[in-house]
């Protein structure tokens, strides 16, 4: 391992923020630690927690599109009738903030087509018909989580190789925000990084493949994690994981035994996955307004993501495949599958024995921050984590009433923000008044809809007033 | 390796999942319970029954005679109003419940009708509808309603008014305590102020009720703790500085606490919501704004109480309090 110097500069000139955390302050991380405010949405994740991840049957067709990351969409390698293996190359970009596509089954490639996100983005993408044989069932597994998984090789690797790798791979974030994997542990001279925190928290309700990840498959997730603190230079490894799924902590630290990386219980509660909110309440250290984990010397990575570098670097194969919680009181059997990147969602129901009766909303994504999915033909993403189906009694909309300023919004926000001030502006389109309450600040958790007693869409509100938020 | 050909085509998988409708909103997809504005109201409700008992205890039917009217005629001007703006009617939201009964504990028995009905509609018409009904009304609307009725009609609300010599009831017989404390330097018994066993405004007599009422709210999160406890600790700090400048005094701070409507002002009328700091710094000002006027009130104004005009005092500070209280967000101001 590396050893990186830790001298981080808290005073950058022209920073209009000072940092106030030490380099070397919660070195003791003994305890379980915590954030303040937030909130504790009912888990529901005994609907799924204890199935083991099955792997979907092979479909006859995946539609992959070619932006399912932050960053510049890519350009297509491949055109139509032409014939892909398990794992070819697809489509890339030159664009550093930017991920590579690859086939997630073998097939020959269809006109390309557009299909809606989520997100509401409409992206290009490469549709596969399946044809010849495919891996599938238990030798999939294997192949992308199973084997002996070196946790001590990160020394035998240069940085620059493994971020190489990892582009190449086409890994990105697999938390949801799919953040290309190798701009993060590129390492920055000007902003040093200290810890590698690796993030098993899962704090969304429903949701439960992260956990069955750390459960099954802990091997990749240290060795990628090992990879990854090599990369970015960071000197110590922290691994988070909430305090309602010991059997993974434990999992985790048996795992990680020898090796650099430790495991540290964090408080049960929403939502302690945000990166701001584990680095705080981790290391105790603010993440700057405006500002990333980068600056405070720290690289929050996602268990999955771990898992997918350990993949690309060790064994030289692509990000294709990944484990999707099928979860919700509207399917009828609640499931944790391994699935190949572009399957539709609804392929992934049908799997599940369909939908229920009083099955009212799919999202993609959990309940606090998932998005709706209007089509179920649309893809599954490499950020897609959970595909939890509500039922009409989950969504039931009441009736919006006045603000009485009870506070209840103030109270539970993570980042300390008043909310209902924030989104009376964005109502009132007066943006004088949301840069007073510090409208950037906010990372649409959802805390303040969930609680407020007169139902105002208070998060739908911050969030479009953000995005009209002149520039100036 | 284990090899397996496609099994179903993903036109089969849709057609059985997309026969059925789902909706489309954006997230959060789940609300934290069943808590809405009108449970709040009804738990200030409950709070006030302590409040509501030891009143139609200590004053009898003048307690429920102007209980009754105040919020008969609150919810027969809400409903007045909201027909003539030609919105739903929010009388369903419990909100004008509220009003009237802070409003009746707030005015004398010895009051005749025509104030009840007046003040409340000075509470709801101009306390409330003229700013835009609920949550957006700047001044508490029963303190707004009492302040309209004790400007115009002061003999029935100045401090000989709470006195009817030929009342029936032997406590309306007697003058209030802080009254008799200011002008007859009569210092009234700690345990008739605890119990409420004195003359004076229908809920403020009874300390133990306001109390009790009062911790409930807190401890349900309905009233912001940090407003009765700042309000409460400057109060006391200033009637414990006073009683230390002046040792031998029979009036001691806990009279001035347990006397006058300081307890009822600082549990259920400086606590409204929509009227108080929204950020927990803004709050403790506010309620220190309170204490700190109430206090002066009572010691150099001609008033024997001054709850009324602090809390309104405070309420047009509150738009100012909250600019200046916003709170620094985790990670720094940009």
């Amino acid at each position: 391992m590396s050893e990186s110097p830790i001298a981080l500069d808290k005073r950058r000139p022209g920073s209009i923020y000072e940092t106030n955390m030490s380099p070397t302050a919660i070195d003791d991380l003994r305890g379980i630690r915590t954030f303040a405010r937030g909130v504790h949405p009912p888990s529901l994740k005994h609907l799924a927690r204890e199935v083991p991840v099955e792997v979907l049957p092979s479909p006859g067709a995946v539609t992959v599109p070619l932006l399912q990351h932050t960053g510049a969409p890519c350009e297509p390698l491949v055109k139509p009738k032409q014939a892909v293996t398990l794992g070819q190359k697809i489509g890339s970009s030159e664009t550093f903030i930017s991920a590579a596509v690859h086939a997630s089954i073998a097939g020959v490639v269809q006109m390309g087509s557009v299909a809606t996100l989520p997100n509401g983005r409409h992206v290009r993408t490469i549709p596969i018909q399946a044809d010849g044989q495919q891996l599938a069932g238990k030798a999939l597994w294997e192949d992308v989580f199973g084997g002996d998984w070196l946790t001590d090789a990160a020394g035998r690797f240069e940085p620059s190789a493994i971020v190489q790798s990892v582009r190449e791979a086409g890994v990105v974030g697999l938390g949801g925000a799919a953040f290309p994997t190798h701009v993060k542990i590129t390492p920055n001279p000007k902003k040093p990084v200290d810890t590698l925190l690796v993030n098993g928290c899962e704090c969304e309700p429903y949701l439960t493949a992260d956990y069955r990840l750390m459960l099954e498959a802990p091997g990749p997730i240290v060795a990628g994690a090992m990879l990854a603190a090599h990369a970015c230079g960071a000197g110590r490894l922290v691994l988070a994981v909430e305090d309602d799924k010991q059997a993974a902590a434990e999992a985790m630290e048996k795992a990680a035994k020898g090796t650099l990386l430790k495991v540290v219980v964090v408080k049960t509660k929403y939502p302690m996955g945000g990166e701001r909110q584990l680095v705080l309440a981790v290391l105790k250290r603010e993440v700057p307004t405006g500002g990333l984990p980068l600056d405070v010397g720290v690289v929050v990575m996602n268990v999955g993501t771990a898992a997918a570098v350990a993949r690309a670097v060790l064994r030289g194969k692509p990000l294709t495949h990944r484990i999707v919680s099928v979860t919700g009181r509207g399917v009828a059997i609640p499931k944790n599958l391994l699935v190949p990147i572009g399957v539709s969602y609804g392929e992934l129901i049908q799997y599940c024995g369909g939908l229920t009766p009083q099955a009212a909303r799919v999202l993609a994504g959990g309940p606090m921050m998932g998005q709706a999915v209007p089509a179920l033909s649309a893809p599954v993403t490499k950020g897609t984590s959970g595909v939890v189906v509500l039922t009409e009694e989950d969504v039931r909309q009441v009736q919006e009433t006045s603000c009485v300023r009870c506070g209840r919004c103030v109270d539970v926000c993570p980042l300390r923000l008043v909310p209902t001030k924030i989104a009376l502006a964005s109502r009132h389109k007066d943006w004088d008044l949301a840069r007073r309450y510090y409208v950037t600040a906010c990372c649409e958790c959802g805390c303040c809809a969930y609680v407020c007693p007169a139902r105002i869409p208070l998060t739908q509100l911050i969030r479009v007033g953000k995005a009209h938020l002149p520039k100036n | 390796m284990a090899e397996e050909t496609a099994k179903q085509t993903p036109a089969a998988a849709e057609s059985s999942a997309a026969s059925q409708a789902v909706s489309v909103a954006p997230g959060p997809h789940v609300f934290g319970g069943s808590f809405t504005t009108r449970r709040m109201m009804i738990d200030v409700l409950i709070g006030l029954a302590p409040v509501l008992a030891a009143s139609i205890w200590i004053f009898r039917l003048y307690a429920v005679k102007q209980i009754a009217i105040c919020v008969g005629s609150c919810l027969i001007f809400e409903a007045l109003l909201t027909a003539a703006r030609r919105r739903p009617c929010s009388v369903g939201d419990f909100s004008a419940v509220v009003t009237g009964l802070i409003l009746a504990f707030s005015l004398p028995g010895t009051a005749p009708w025509y104030v009840g009905v007046i003040g409340s509609a000075a509470a709801i018409g101009i306390g409330k509808f003229i700013f835009g009904g609920l949550g957006h009304n700047i001044f508490n609307p029963a303190m707004l309603g009492r302040a309209f009725v004790m400007l115009a009609f002061t003999t029935a609300l100045a401090a000989p008014g709470y006195r009817d010599e030929n009342a029936t009831l032997k406590i309306i017989t007697q003058a209030t305590p802080m009254t008799a404390f200011q002008q007859e330097k009569k210092v009234a018994l700690l345990s008739d102020l605890f119990w409420g066993t004195t003359n004076g405004s229908l809920g403020e007599t009874s300390a133990i009720a306001c109390l009790i009422g009062g911790l409930y709210l807190c401890l349900r999160r309905t009233a912001s703790w940090e407003i009765p406890a700042a309000a409460i600790l400057t109060a006391v700090a200033i009637g414990g500085a006073i009683q230390l400048t002046s040792p031998g005094s029979p009036w001691t701070v806990l009279h001035d606490l347990c006397g006058g409507a300081l307890l009822l002002g600082a549990f259920f009328i400086a606590t409204d919501p929509v009227t108080s700091p929204l950020t927990p710094r803004g709050k403790v000002v506010f309620g220190i704004g309170i204490g700190a006027l109430v206090m002066m009130m009572r010691r150099v104004s001609s008033y024997p109480e001054g709850v009324m005009f602090s809390v309104l005092i405070m309420n047009a500070f509150t738009p100012l309090i909250n600019r200046w209280t916003i709170p620094r967000p985790v990670g720094g101001r940009v």
